[in-house]
């Protein structure tokens, strides 16, 4: 029922949008440090989605409210500018598994280890890390050598991911799920103790400082210009996934993902398909992970643990796998839900306790109920709704136009030759 | 180096024995239902808790003070596994069952909710009622059997005899009662055992109910032997035990032992060894990364395990 109510609404009027935006903006202008207005914001690009209107006025619209309102209303506040990019940066990492789970149905639990390789490739060659196995005291790097790495880091996780694909990908189904969880628990296992015989991660202990991008000059250290350097790397992400999705492999992964034998049979290569759709997604993870090494300044192994590859999985699987913007609300909304409105919740919930209401343990701090919250959704979803929030639409042929085109009038072939004694 | 050998042994005997049991747990329901319960390794935390809190709590009422420690023992393994073996069936009831027709992926995904969940809602339960989540298992029996050339705590060789007697109940439940054949019925063919009267709910409700159950039981025997647990040590050795049900042969109940067996005795001795072997380059802490191996070894060269048949694609 509820669904025939939605069909029945033709999309959201544009007045209404426009409202909402202005609105919000406007509070988050007037009202410092308001969460709601800022999630508002966040939440307007849902409704330019849905609003009912050309596609280029929603794109003009959407450019508007992520290149001019947001960095002009929050631009001044490092705490927005930080979960907006923090938001940015799992975006473009869900987007990039939902290449490998949503296109190609590989189930892949160690995702993380992807963006780990692209963060420590920037970390150990851009700090004095590297002089540890290199002879010569060539490093630290500058900043100005983040953009090269980008690339280096997109190469260097495809490459991961071509190697771990290789052997891995003669498994399918609930066994690929088990084996890449356990790459991903050995990559850890291997960050975490590479300190010996040779120092080339540093251990647990992490490396540091690393340096912050710079351009022409400009050290871009504050979370506004990340906000700008995440941006332009998700336009990237959702064009490639675009063009992927329409393209000749995109389509022979939807194959495999719908039935591998009968896709082999008609002359898809199981193997490349398989490694590309890895090392594709490797790769953003890999970018993404020099940009998240240059955030932070510092990683250590326990920012690659399964609990992350968990996180996007749910992103990617809550969203809708395979709908590009379903997989951008699932990252948006899992994001927001854990480093602002849990964060919020606890911030509360000590207020009360400092003014002697309740009296709760520490250890039920809701900013560390991660596990069940990604429990209960992961079960919900595949409960009641296994396609996602947005599920993925399929491209409909119109029949009726191709029959009506004016190539389908006369006839091809061997029934050229019947159309004299059909009539 | 050598004078170390047998106790090593001996270690990853008890080792194998653990992960052999929770092993079987995997086995049963792939067997059944194709499907691998991810929850598994959560179940058997639970039934760990389980067992360490009834310790505790008739310890703090005073009625472990006289009792004999096997009584004490056999009572705690009856509760946490009737419990345990109850929590296995309601998980099938809720998460599992409404997904049965449903692409294999899905119930997947359930599983690995079922079992994030599972850890925080203990997590939760024990710092409410405890304020503390690490907990310490009163120690039953603390004498050890001297072999001669080893020694093997008691509690390490209740471990194995036990482990040996729930296999062997479970071959001869499977192999001779009604229910048992019922099972290798539903695990050959649903819908054919069906026709033959065979309630599928009610056996794979039963599956659940002896693989959880056996997985609660090792949870107690875990607690006992270790001393030490967390909500969080359901995971790791659920996988291992998964790679033991694997190399052994999945949904084949003789190969989850031996390859139980086998993978505790090479995570032992290379725990032991691998670190003097390498001049000290690669010490225990790359054991887990051993186990792992094995698993995308044998996944690569022999899917099949140790004992399992292979199976034709059906097209």
């Amino acid at each position: 029922m509820a669904n025939i109510g939605w069909k029945s609404i033709k999309g959201i009027p544009l007045i209404f949008t426009l409202i909402w935006i202005v609105g919000f903006a406007s509070a988050l202008h007037f009202l410092d440090k308001s969460v709601i207005a800022f999630l508002g914001i966040l939440f307007s690009i849902i409704l330019i989605y849905y609003t009912n209107s050309s596609k280029m006025v929603r794109m003009i619209l959407g450019a508007a409210v992520l290149l001019l309102i947001i960095p002009l209303v929050a631009g001044d506040n490092r705490y927005y500018m930080e979960v907006a990019s923090q938001v940015g940066i799992y975006v473009a990492m869900a987007l990039g598994l939902n290449i490998v789970v949503g296109f190609a149905g590989l189930l892949d639990l160690g995702y993380v280890a992807f963006f780990a390789a692209g963060a420590y490739a920037y970390a150990i060659f851009s700090t004095s890390q590297a002089n540890q196995f290199i002879p010569g005291e060539l490093f630290p790097l500058t900043g100005d050598w983040f953009w090269p790495f980008l690339i280096v880091g997109l190469i260097v996780a495809a490459i991961f991911g071509i190697l771990l694909g290789l052997p891995v990908l003669r498994v399918k189904g609930d066994y690929l799920a088990i084996v890449t969880l356990g790459f991903g628990e050995i990559i850890r296992i291997i960050f975490n103790n590479l300190d010996k015989p040779i120092n080339i991660t540093n251990g647990p202990q992490g490396i540091t400082p690393i340096p912050q991008p710079e351009l022409f000059g400009i050290k871009m250290s504050t979370p506004f210009y990340f906000y700008f350097i995440v941006l332009f790397v998700i336009i990237f992400i959702v064009i490639a996934n675009i063009r992927f999705e329409h393209s000749r492999l995109g389509r022979a992964w939807v194959a495999v993902r719908e039935d591998e034998l009968a896709a082999q049979s008609m002359g898809i290569s199981l193997l490349n398909t398989k490694l590309a759709a890895f090392a594709t997604g490797a790769s953003f993870a890999g970018v993404v992970g020099v940009i998240f090494a240059a955030k932070q300044t510092f990683i250590d192994p326990t920012s690659f643990t399964l609990m992350e590859s968990i996180g996007i999985l749910v992103m990617v699987i809550l969203g809708g796998s395979g709908s590009i913007p379903g997989v951008i609300l699932g990252a948006a909304f899992v994001t927001v839900l854990q480093v602002q409105l849990l964060k919020e919740f606890s911030n509360f919930l000590h207020s009360l306790q400092q003014s002697g209401i309740i009296n709760l343990p520490n250890q039920l701090d809701p900013s560390k109920f991660q596990r069940l919250i990604f429990g209960v959704m992961l079960i919900l979803v595949a409960l009641y709704r296994p396609n996602g929030l947005i599920p993925a639409k399929r491209k409909k042929n119109d029949l009726d136009a191709i029959r009506g085109s004016k190539y389908s009038g006369g006839k091809l072939g061997i029934l050229s030759k019947l159309q004299g004694k059909e009539s | 180096m050598l004078s170390i050998l047998p106790q090593v042994i001996v270690d990853g005997l008890t080792l194998g024995f653990m992960y052999a049991v929770v092993a079987l747990g995997y086995t049963m329901v792939y067997g059944i239902l194709e499907f691998i319960n991810f929850a598994h390794g959560e179940i058997f935390m639970v039934g760990a808790f389980i067992g360490t809190e009834v310790l505790l709590i008739s310890d703090s009422l005073g009625a472990l003070q006289g009792m004999n420690p096997y009584v004490a023992f056999f009572m705690t393994l009856v509760i946490s596994m009737a419990l345990t073996g109850g929590l296995g069936v309601l998980i099938e009831r809720i998460a599992y069952r409404p997904l049965r027709g449903a692409p294999r992926l899905v119930p997947l995904i359930s599983a690995i909710g079922v079992s994030f969940l599972l850890q925080d809602l203990v997590r939760f339960t024990e710092a409410i009622a405890r304020n503390e989540f690490y907990l310490n298992t009163p120690a039953l029996f603390s004498g050890s059997v001297s072999l001669g050339f080893a020694s093997i705590p008691t509690k390490g060789l209740i471990v194995i005899i036990l482990a040996i007697v729930m296999m062997i109940a479970l071959t001869l439940f499977i192999g001779k009662t009604k229910w048992g054949i019922a099972m290798r019925a539903v695990a050959q063919d649903q819908s054919t055992a069906s026709l033959m009267t065979i309630n599928v709910d009610k056996v794979i409700m039963l599956t659940f109910l002896i693989g959880s159950s056996l997985g609660g039981a090792t949870g107690v025997l875990f607690s006992q032997n270790y001393g030490t647990i967390d909500p969080y040590i359901g995971f790791i050795l659920g996988l291992k035990a998964f790679t033991a049900a694997v190399l052994g042969g999945i949904g084949n109940l003789r190969g989850a032992m031996v390859g139980g067996v086998l993978l505790g005795l090479l995570e032992s001795l290379s725990g032991a060894y691998m670190g003097p072997l390498t001049g000290g380059a690669f010490g225990a802490e790359y054991k887990d990364v051993f186990a792992f191996s094995i698993l995308i070894l044998v996944l690569l060269f022999k899917p099949e395990g140790l004992f399992g048949e292979a199976v034709k694609e059906k097209v």
